[in-house]
């Protein structure tokens, strides 16, 4: 299914010419032929979705960043004469700043339904890292990118963050004042993070690049798990195109729609009010929180007592994706065919959208309001604090303890032969006549 | 490149037979040519050559000139009121001026040396002048400002945390790693310090 025959054929003459000297034609035929698995589902439409994210934020972070001005001084008046006074900067922006929530949004349906699927296990494993490596580069850019407007979330989310690089031991002052380019967040930082989040989407389209060569070189996963091997290509599979495009056009209409309300009906609802005040070292605002989509790791990293533990937990809630490959011992790729693990990946998602509740919340705060309870440790037990530890705790169980073992204890579902065996019992029968 | 036998090389070499060459012009045997050398050789220079070019792409984030020159501030004592503090902007970071009461002095020489690292009152303020205290106004955890007379130590709370630190700015319970900093500073005159 991956190394499939060229079938494309040029007519005119000056395709016949271009053919010989770059088949970029050729290349672009092929890449809208590819065999593609006949089960798959709606959860397979957030790759394309996510390329247009990813389109979608590089288009407006170039015309933002004709009137954006980069310095301390500048920076938030800049951002609020695009709001005011640039033509339609207004709509530019609110796309911009909401897109990254939807790129985001997309970006973990997409990773759960691979964690669902086992897109991960082999001969997969090079696309499922490359796909983590997007991610955590996602997260730098989104990071780089908030601090842009220079308000006061701005500022003091780049304080907390790059703080962060103060707790390795040894280095991390003169890494903290290398990276800050002074004694603290100023403009030198300002300068430079603008330089990188310009940067990032171009690396993040390159790692894409390759994530896509992968993918088109082991094949496709789909909903069953199964391998489609060459001889059943033709009764597995279909060409991407027109078959596809429209599946994934359909899903990113739909995709659109919620983007468009929040772009036009609540375009600051994922945002804080506070990165409406202009930045000012001296004060820090009453209740610093991160962009949604981080708050899950910012709540790992107050679970942990020790500063530097901390840092180390929420870098290895990212890390420990890359190795997924590895620690999951099941011969089965699908959780349609894994009844315990899949009870387990339910409790998974769960646990995250728990741990993103309580990187929202104060860590003292009662879960329970009123309930009585009692100190342990170094907090109350009915507080977020240790609902988050407890959060915690089955995040890397997941990856580190439940899925080696559930994969070499549980007792799989029959795995059909094909994708088209549970669909239609022996297959799609040949045609007659 | 694989070694030719020496038959075949002296036929495409045309050498005499007591010269044992390869083709590249290595020598038959392990011995290092003038050729290694020349590899070795240029593949350090070329190895230095970027470092060199990279140190100063590396180098052009630290701290540049017009940053450190802002580094010594001077200030004014008699604009801080008994019990209050004044935050000033040193290195563009926050710094506390505080002029503690003498109930809060009393609390805090009781205690003894706490905090982490344990330190004395007197270990953090300059002798003469302890009623002053001057302190780094960043939570030594993730760095946010700590609000001024509030936690439970009557110091300062850091309302990003939770770290709580006592009127002599030492930590005393939460996450941050250790007491506020003592800048580098010095009394020019009874009234003036200078911070840097």
């Amino acid at each position: 299914m991956s190394d499939h025959e060229s079938t494309y054929v040029p007519k005119t003459g000056i395709e016949k010419w271009l053919d010989s000297r770059l088949p970029i034609i050729r290349f672009g035929a092929d890449y809208m032929a590819l065999p593609t698995p006949r089960n798959l589902n709606y959860w397979y439409t957030f790759g394309g979705i996510l390329m247009l994210c990813l389109v979608i934020q590089i288009v407006t972070g170039i015309v933002l960043a004709m009137h954006y001005v980069p310095n301390t001084e500048m920076a938030f008046a800049s951002v609020e004469r695009i709001m005011r006074d640039v033509n339609g900067g207004w709509l530019i922006r609110y796309v911009h700043a909401n897109g990254a929530s939807m790129f985001f949004i997309a970006v973990y349906l997409h990773m759960l339904r691979g964690l669902y699927y086992g897109s991960y296990k082999a001969p997969r494993e090079i696309i499922w890292i490359l796909g983590c490596v997007i991610f955590f580069l996602m997260i730098a850019t989104a990071f780089l990118g908030y601090v842009l407007p220079w308000g006061q979330m701005s500022f003091w989310g780049a304080e907390v963050i790059t703080n962060l690089i103060g707790a390795v031991p040894v280095v991390g002052e003169p890494l903290l004042i290398w990276l800050r380019g002074g004694p603290a967040i100023d403009n030198a930082t300002l300068n430079r993070f603008f330089s990188l989040h310009y940067l990032l989407p171009f690396v993040i389209f390159g790692v894409v690049v390759l994530h896509l060569w992968a993918l088109h070189t082991s094949g496709q996963n789909n909903p069953a798990g199964v391998l489609i091997p060459k001889e059943r290509t033709a009764k597995d599979t279909l060409p991407f195109h027109p078959y596809f495009t429209v599946k994934d056009g359909f899903a990113i209409i739909l995709f659109l729609i919620l983007f468009a309300l929040f772009v036009f009906y609540m375009p600051n609802a994922l945002g804080h009010a506070d990165n409406y005040i202009p930045a000012n070292p001296l004060v820090t605002p009453a209740h610093i929180v991160p962009e949604w989509y981080m708050l899950p790791f910012y709540a790992i990293l107050r679970a942990i007592p020790d500063k530097f533990g901390g840092v180390l937990a929420m870098f290895g809630a990212i890390g420990v994706l890359f190795v997924i490959p590895w620690l999951d011992t099941s011969r089965v790729r699908s959780m349609r065919y894994r009844p315990t693990m899949k009870v387990f990946f339910v409790i998974f998602v769960i646990v995250g959208l728990g741990l993103g509740w309580c990187g929202a919340q104060l860590p003292d705060a009662q879960v329970v309001p009123g309930m009585p309870s009692f100190m342990l440790l170094d907090g109350q037990l009915n507080s977020y604090l240790w609902l988050t530890r407890l959060l915690t705790a089955y995040y890397f169980a997941f990856f580190l303890i439940i899925m080696p073992w559930v994969g070499l204890k549980e007792t799989p579902l029959p795995v059909p032969a094909s994708v088209s065996e549970p669909v239609l019992d022996g297959g799609i029968p040949e045609k007659k006549g | 490149m694989g070694r030719h036998g020496s038959i075949g090389a002296h036929e495409r070499c045309d050498v005499t037979e007591s010269v044992e060459l390869n083709h590249d012009g290595h020598g038959g045997g392990d011995d290092a040519t003038r050729r290694d050398f020349i590899h070795i050789a240029a593949g350090a220079a070329a190895v230095g050559a970027g470092v060199m070019m990279a140190w100063p792409l590396v180098n052009q984030m630290n701290p540049a000139a017009d940053t450190l020159a802002l580094s010594t501030i001077e200030f004014d004592l008699t604009k801080v009121a008994e019990g209050m503090q004044v935050v000033i902007k040193w290195q563009g970071k926050p710094v506390f001026v505080r002029y503690r009461t003498p109930a809060e002095l009393a609390t805090i020489k009781a205690e003894g040396a706490v905090g982490s690292p344990p330190e004395t009152d007197a270990d953090r303020t300059k002798a003469g002048h302890e009623q002053f205290l001057v302190v780094i106004g960043s939570c030594t955890h993730l760095g946010c400002v700590p609000t001024f007379n509030s936690g439970d130590y009557g110091g300062w709370f850091c309302p990003c945390h939770g770290s709580h630190y006592d009127a002599s700015g030492r930590i005393r319970k939460g996450p941050a790693p250790r007491n506020l900093d003592v800048p580098t500073y010095e009394y020019v005159s009874d009234t003036r310090v200078r911070i840097g």
